[in-house]
């Protein structure tokens, strides 16, 4: 099974019974599997007139009380934007897979880049903050698309899965679990009654109780700053209950939602901090230079946002120096820079697709930065 | 009289039942329209269409988009979405694929309908998706200051057309039917009863119904084109207004302080999304399972 099929499967898994996309390659496959595999499930897809429409759609699907998400690439992740911000003031769980291409505007659809790093952190605007995966081979597809389902359904949020066009394309065995395996997370539900119910109300998870449309609690929700209520009200006091709480639900609650693989740690005196397919040559790279003697670590991010960094600050005061490689010209490597805080030379080494595979470049940058030593 | 009397002999009034109390959020009257604003009576119509039909209001969702207009979904006792500019149509498609049991009501202005949401509007009514639209139109770009809207009437001024504008503004009911809508009607903001017997018509159709109601503004139209109190102007709309039914939308259009054709315009049967979708869903069953 290839890394998009490994997706579609991850999502259905995880209960997900709605699709809204627009056509955009290399993220195709996905949808296309989900389509033939919908109608067995019971599920809804449709193919809306634009990205903008379609993250709308997920966001209505959500509130209806589906499981939704959204597949798409770069340029179409643009447009979403709107949407990103609409979703996590709303607070509607749903998930975006991005399959990211080289960018910017249309690009270079055809190849795997990671660009979008940075844009699916600050992408929309105002202050937010927002979870992101990424995998680096199909298993993790699966298994990070059905945590994303997880995560919204948790927190409440867009998710955004980072695959790219490698991973995606990328066939290998995949192990799909047994469903009673799954332990899949549902969204909190307020089954109180009917006059009572404040959508924005929370308790210390800091994240508000959901109800279905159509269930009788006659709701309503904005995307202006709001009251619990969900009213909108225009004052300074109200926009800090309001926006700092969507943000310290992620923020205080980071250490469940980060995850990572860390390889040759304890000892290592370079650490390859790397993500998404680059990981793998990254880690082959690392592998190859301890049998040269040299003491090299990996550290593998499989959340982007929010970033590690107590850990990335730990590992910086240990290390001597920090290599990332990226296929872009440096975004998880400012963030790197800024977590070690001055503790480790901190080093980018950028990728193109094709080279990537050999981690020549990575391999090279490690043995350099060991004869600097 | 007695609420008079009450205030020359300075006494208090009794707080007293509203009679659309169960349809509308009282918590948050007064609302932000301006004096002389026709969305109120948009409104109006709305509820009184609602308690008409004795539909049951659990069931209701209003969604709504940005602008005067936009606000609407924030005074209406149902399930209700304030979501983005233009984007009220995709989400209430989304909503309504969800669950398909709600009824769905997008309730916005020109700008967000014509403008930003042009092209959702199109395809929702290609797709012919079963929701009813509700469109106020009042020819300008109302909370954002005054500037012209693609249904500015040409010669009309505006903050961004100040010496006349120049452009030839759309026809929704035309772009509605060439869409595709089963159900297109306009009346003007002061045509109380027909108003609410057209969103009747419009929510119990199957399928895109759209309803065009034409509403002065009086806070940026009037003022700077010179049209006198919001009042003056709904009596001009409607008493220069012409009611002809099945009139082609193609005489549709609006002309500065021109005569205004009102009426029910398009009343067809087509397939809607749902029925489709189902049909091809079985389809695909039992292809499936004979395969």
């Amino acid at each position: 099974m290839n890394g998009n099929q490994a997706c579609a499967e991850g999502s259905l898994a995880a209960g997900c019974r709605f699709l809204g996309f627009y056509p955009i390659q290399p993220c195709f496959e996905i949808v296309q599997h989900f389509a033939d595999r919908c109608v067995d499930v019971d599920g809804t897809f449709i193919q809306m007139e634009d990205e903008i429409s379609a993250l709308a759609a997920v966001l209505g699907a959500s509130w209806a009380g589906k499981k939704a998400m959204t597949v798409t690439s770069g340029p179409g992740f643009s447009l979403m934007m709107e949407h990103v911000g609409l979703g996590v003031m709303l607070e509607t769980p749903c998930v975006i897979i991005e399959s990211q291409r080289f960018g910017p505007s249309e690009g270079y659809p055809t190849q795997a880049g990671s660009g979008d790093v940075m844009q699916s952190r600050w992408g929309s605007h105002g202050d937010y903050e927002i979870i992101t995966l990424s995998p680096n081979c199909p298993q993790e597809m699966f298994d990070l698309t059905v945590r994303a389902f997880n995560l919204s359904e948790r927190y409440r949020l867009p998710v955004v899965v980072l695959a790219d066009k490698a991973v995606g394309s990328m066939v290998e065995a995949v192990i799909i679990p047994k469903a009673e395996d799954l332990r899949l997370k549902k969204r909190k539900r307020y089954s109180g009654p009917k006059g009572k119910y404040l959508p924005y109300e929370y308790d210390k998870d800091l994240v508000p109780w959901m109800v279905k449309a159509g269930q009788g609690y006659r709701f309503h929700v904005t995307g202006l700053t709001h009251d619990e209520k969900g009213y909108p009200v225009m004052n300074a006091k109200c926009q800090e209950w309001n926006v700092h709480r969507i943000i310290n639900k992620v923020r205080l609650f980071s250490d469940d939602i980060i995850d990572y693989e860390e390889g040759y740690t304890e000892d290592a005196e370079v650490l390859v901090v790397c993500y998404g397919s680059v990981s793998r040559a990254a880690v082959r790279a690392v592998r190859q230079v301890r049998k040269e003697g040299i003491r090299a670590g990996f550290f593998r991010l499989k959340t982007l946002w929010p970033f590690p960094e107590q850990r990335i600050l730990e590992l910086a005061r240990q290390v001597r120096t920090i290599i990332v490689p990226e296929m872009n010209y440096g975004q998880a490597f400012l963030e790197v820079d800024r977590c070690s805080r001055g503790k480790a030379e901190t080093i980018f080494v950028h990728q193109d697709f094709p080279k990537v595979r050999s981690g020549v470049d990575i391999i090279n940058a490690i043995r350099k930065a060991d004869v600097k030593a | 009289m007695k609420a008079l009397e009450a205030v020359e002999k300075q006494e208090e009034i009794p707080p007293t039942e509203h009679p659309m109390d169960d349809v509308l959020r009282m918590d948050r009257i007064p609302h932000i329209w301006c004096p002389g604003c026709g969305i109120g009576l948009a409104v109006t119509a709305f509820v009184n269409a609602l308690e008409k039909m004795q539909v049951d209001l659990d069931k209701v969702c209003v969604v709504s988009g940005i602008g005067c207009t936009g606000r609407v979904a924030g005074y209406i006792k149902t399930d209700s979405f304030h979501t983005t500019h233009g984007r009220a149509l995709p989400f209430a498609t989304g909503l309504k694929l969800g669950n398909p049991d709600l009824k769905i009501v997008v309730f916005s202005g020109d700008g967000d309908i014509v403008s930003i949401g042009g092209n959702h509007f199109i395809h929702a009514a290609r797709r012919n998706i079963d929701i009813l639209v509700i469109c106020v139109n009042n020819f300008i770009y109302a909370m954002t200051g005054g500037q012209v809207a693609p249904t500015t009437p040409r010669s009309a001024y505006t903050t961004t057309s100040p010496f006349g504008n120049f452009e030839t503004p759309s026809n929704i009911p035309q772009l509605a039917e060439s869409a595709g809508a089963v159900y297109v009607a306009r009346w003007t903001s002061l045509h109380m009863r027909r108003l609410t017997q057209s969103i009747i018509e419009g929510f119990q159709k199957p399928g895109f119904s759209m309803v065009e109601v034409i509403s002065p503004c009086a806070m940026y139209y009037s003022r700077i084109n010179k049209l006198g109190l919001g009042i003056d102007m709904m009596k001009f709309y409607h008493d220069n207004s012409v009611i002809k039914h099945g009139e082609p939308t193609e005489n549709l259009d609006i002309g500065f302080q021109s005569q205004i054709i009102v009426g029910k315009f398009v009343d067809r049967e087509r397939p809607t999304f749902s029925e489709l979708y189902k049909g091809w869903k079985k389809e695909v069953k039992t292809v499936k399972r004979e395969s």
